[in-house]
């Protein structure tokens, strides 16, 4: 059995020696040693219900408007709830119908008549709330695993924690912001009318005109890296999102040399882009990404076939990056960044550097101390220290755990507290032999009490790693998992592989005396 | 070789007026200094901030990096020398969650650069948001709470075949704790009070291996927190990993002593509790000291060569495992005498 397990655990651990050597894989190391980037996302859940509410309110204006019901004010307020305000009584009874007809799934909050009007509040059943809270989370997390993978990092690990949470974990990452930046865009691609009736500069002033709004382009200079900040009017109703895209590429403009994004549309999408181009021929159609105006182009034609480009002084990589968020589709709600913890490769090294030192020379002085104290006996629970050390890369590796800069401390610990099993048998051993036995009686005796005692003990610490385990994130639960694995690696030499050299050592020839 | 020879003799029991009053002082001493600086000094972990690890081709001067972080804004931050002088790294911590602004790492370097002419790399930046500082803070106190009780549990069982009672008080324990959390409780306060109560359980349902190795362990942490605290270290999650694993040790090294008594007990049943802890503590002393000893070893040499990162985590087991030896012979041991005075008062 001794020899099963050992068999196993060098088979586990060649690999992470020697890659080329076994085909099995290697023990992982943690972001805090190999460098990369920790991200802890919030999806702002609460932002999808509302552009929910909002789109809703969107299809009541545009149902009243197909049946030619006017005087009616459609408004999304207080974050999620629609209020339909409708000035004319005669057109009460036609308003409800169509909301009990098109929006029975809406919720009806208090309708309140006041002489000739009425406004009646809506809102969402809190099911559907929820629904959609969760259908954000699982996009997001969709969508984010999307622009990694295009983006091209190796062994990304993506997952939800708790309810509206994202953990990322990208080892070996350089460029962070970079990839901070593709990871946190909201990427909402809209296509919006500019309004050149009204002025803009009267806008800013605060006379914003009903149903228009004011976005920005921001441009930087590539030499003295100031922003300048475009005013632009637009109309606020979205005529075209990125949700039709098919694809999004990166272009070279042949008279510029300039990058730019092209962009398809599908099928309906396309048949969207014809009309809006062939209704607004001449007007200034407006590009805007996450309310920041792009291009605001003049439309010279009707344009059919569904393609279209983003230009915007672009450097290529930001037109790379621009085209994978596009291709990978819009956040269903913006993402707030929680918690970061990034490591650059240098530092990583420079851990495992001192790690192992530390390991060695401490190991060295305990290897030392027990050779002194014990003797021959020293001398084995030196080999099961060593061998406590090889089952716990082992274990690592068979699991597929990490290994972090907290976890090598856990080995570290652990060769300290490892010989404590030993010393709890050779203590009780030389007692034994101090009461007057044989030595091979002590031996067993000493092995036989000492068991109980060595697994009391150990329980506990496992009871402290498995907790931790629960508890922990990254590096904690590292340590716990080397903490975990010592314990029982140690029990497991102590017990049962020293208990075999000396019984080996006792069955060769009658012995007088042990050396302990 | 042989430390302590097999007959010793310690009077370690007689002592025990003297080690609780030493105990008791540096208890005091731990908490005076934790209320004069207003509770343990969070680290970004549980404080929520943000934290750089900047190290530089040549020696610059920390003024120069404070006037480079002025000019983006950051004039409030503090600057410290991390690990060796000649490695030139520095920490820059701030209370603000900035970094997850554009291009802040960019305007940083360029910054830091220009102030101090000396080229920069950042090397680790950690980011915590205020709300995750607190969630981590909470999950910290819970992991210290439930670990105590499952060990109780443990002990209960193993020492006085009391498995249903001990569980059946965890368990209600942890409802109760788990009812109170939905109630908005500090959760401080209420793991606080949930361990006055488990103490006072203890007393009264007569659990006494539990009570001793419990009342052990807090005073293991209480110390080194209190340490913590006078050194003005900062608690980090790697520290809460360093007291949860002292936790453990320091149960180990008194679950041992506590296995020779209950194994004396039986042998020399006729004796007096007095002489069978003193025998049994003295049984051990040898087994105590040499692991201590290995231990100690080990970790000592983390503390001098880990590097700036685990510095502090060995510090925390350093003090650990010394308070935790200290309190497995001193403090665990004789706090099973305390049913005895009781009973022969009545």
């Amino acid at each position: 059995m001794v020899l099963a397990v050992l068999v196993a655990a060098v088979i586990y651990l060649l690999p992470s020696l020697k890659p080329d050597l076994w085909p099995h894989k290697q023990i992982n190391l943690g972001l805090d040693l190999q460098g990369g980037m920790h991200l802890a996302l919030e999806v702002e859940t609460d932002k999808a219900v509302e552009s929910t509410v909002e789109r809703i309110a969107q299809e009541i204006r545009e149902q009243l408007k197909k049946k030619h019901i006017r005087q009616v004010s459609v408004d999304r307020i207080k974050g999620t709830s629609i209020s339909v305000k409708i000035n004319q009584e005669n057109k009460i009874a036609a308003v409800k119908k169509l909301l009990d007809d098109e929006f029975k799934d809406l919720r009806l909050l208090s309708e309140s008549p006041a002489d000739g009007a009425e406004t009646i509040i809506l809102d969402l059943p809190d099911k559907n709330r929820e629904h959609i809270k969760k259908m954000a989370v699982d996009q997001a997390l969709e969508t984010i695993r999307n622009r990694i993978d295009q983006f091209g990092v190796s062994e990304p690990d993506i997952r939800r924690q708790g309810k509206n949470r994202i953990l990322i974990q990208l080892p070996g990452i350089r460029d962070t912001e970079r990839a901070k930046d593709l990871i946190g865009k909201t990427a909402l691609l809209e296509f919006k009318m500019v309004d050149d009736t009204h002025s803009v500069q009267s806008a800013l002033k605060g006379n914003i005109p009903l149903g228009r709004e004011i976005l920005y382009k921001l441009d930087e200079n590539a030499q003295t890296h100031r922003t300048t900040r475009t005013p632009f009017l637009l109309k606020k109703r979205t005529l075209l999102t990125g949700a039709y895209l098919t694809d999004a590429r990166v272009q070279i403009d042949s008279r510029f040399n300039e990058p730019y994004v092209s962009i398809n549309f599908d099928k309906k999408g396309a048949r969207i882009f014809e009309r809006i181009t062939a209704e607004n021929v001449n007007k200034r159609l407006a590009i805007v990404l996450d309310n920041n105006v792009y291009s605001a182009p003049v439309i010279q034609e009707k344009i059919a076939g569904g393609q279209a480009r983003i230009t915007g002084n672009f450097s290529t990589e930001e037109a790379r990056d621009l085209a994978i968020i596009l291709r990978a589709g819009a956040l269903p709600a913006p993402v707030k960044i929680l918690e970061e913890r990034t490591v650059g490769p240098s530092l990583g090294a420079d851990s495992i550097r001192k790690g192992l030192i530390s390991m060695l020379i401490g190991g060295i002085m305990v290897v030392l101390f027990m050779l002194a104290y014990y003797r021959i006996s020293g001398l084995i629970a030196d080999v099961a220290l060593a061998l406590n050390i090889v089952l716990i890369g082992a274990g690592l590796a068979a699991f597929q755990a990490t290994l972090t800069l907290p976890g090598i401390a856990g080995i570290i610990l652990t060769i300290g507290m490892a010989v404590d099993a030993n010393v709890i048998i050779f203590e009780r051993i030389r007692e034994e032999i101090a009461v007057g036995r044989t030595p091979r009686a002590a031996v067993t005796a000493g092995f036989d009490r000492a068991t109980l005692t060595i697994l009391d003990a150990n329980v506990t610490t496992l009871i402290a790693a498995v907790v931790l385990f629960q508890f922990g994130t990254g590096p904690v639960k590292g340590f716990a998992v080397t903490l975990g694995l010592g314990v029982i690696a140690s029990m497991f030499t102590a017990l049962i592989l020293s208990r075999q050299i000396f019984n080996y050592l006792l069955q060769k020839r009658t012995v007088k005396s042990l050396s302990i | 070789m042989q430390f302590i020879k097999p007959d010793v003799n310690i009077n370690f029991i007689g002592r025990k007026k003297i080690a609780f009053a030493i105990s008791a002082a540096m208890i005091i001493i731990s908490i005076a200094s934790l209320v004069l600086h207003g509770g343990p000094r969070y680290g970004i972990d549980f404080a929520g901030g943000t934290l750089v690890q900047i190290k530089f081709q040549q020696p610059v001067n920390v003024d120069d990096i404070q006037s480079g972080l002025e000019t983006i804004g950051l004039g409030k931050s503090s600057v410290q020398q991390f690990g060796d002088q000649q490695d030139n790294e520095f920490l820059i911590r701030t209370d603000s969650s900035v970094i997850t602004t554009e291009g802040f790492s960019a305007e940083l370097k360029k910054a830091l650069a220009a102030k101090t002419g000396a080229e920069v790399e950042l090397r680790r930046i950690e980011m915590v948001g205020p709300q995750v500082g607190k969630d981590l803070r909470e999950k910290a106190l819970f992991a210290m709470f439930y670990a105590l009780l499952f060990i109780t549990i443990y002990i209960s069982g193993r020492f006085e075949l009391k498995w249903i009672l001990s569980a059946v008080m965890a368990v209600a324990l942890i409802g109760a704790v788990y009812v109170f959390n939905l109630f908005d409780v500090s959760i401080p306060f209420l793991i606080g009070a949930a361990l006055i109560v488990s103490l006072v359980l203890f007393w009264f349902l007569e659990l006494k291996y539990a009570m001793g190795a419990i009342v052990a362990l807090i005073h293991d942490v209480t110390i080194t927190v209190g340490l913590f605290s006078i050194f003005g270290k900062e608690f980090t999650l790697p520290i809460i990993a360093a007291l949860l694993t002292i936790i453990g040790y320091s149960l180990n090294d008194t679950i041992i002593v506590f296995d020779r008594i209950r194994e004396n007990l039986r042998r020399y049943h006729k004796k007096p509790l007095e002489v069978i802890l003193n025998r049994s503590i003295n049984e051990t002393l040898s087994r105590t000291i040499l692991t201590s000893l290995t231990t100690i070893f080990v970790v000592a040499t983390l503390f001098v060569l880990g590097g700036g990162i685990v510095h502090d985590f060995a510090f925390a087991l350093l003090v650990g495992i010394i308070v935790g030896t200290y309190s497995s012979i001193f403090i665990a041991s004789p706090i099973l005498l305390a049913w005895q005075t009781r009973q022969r008062k009545k």
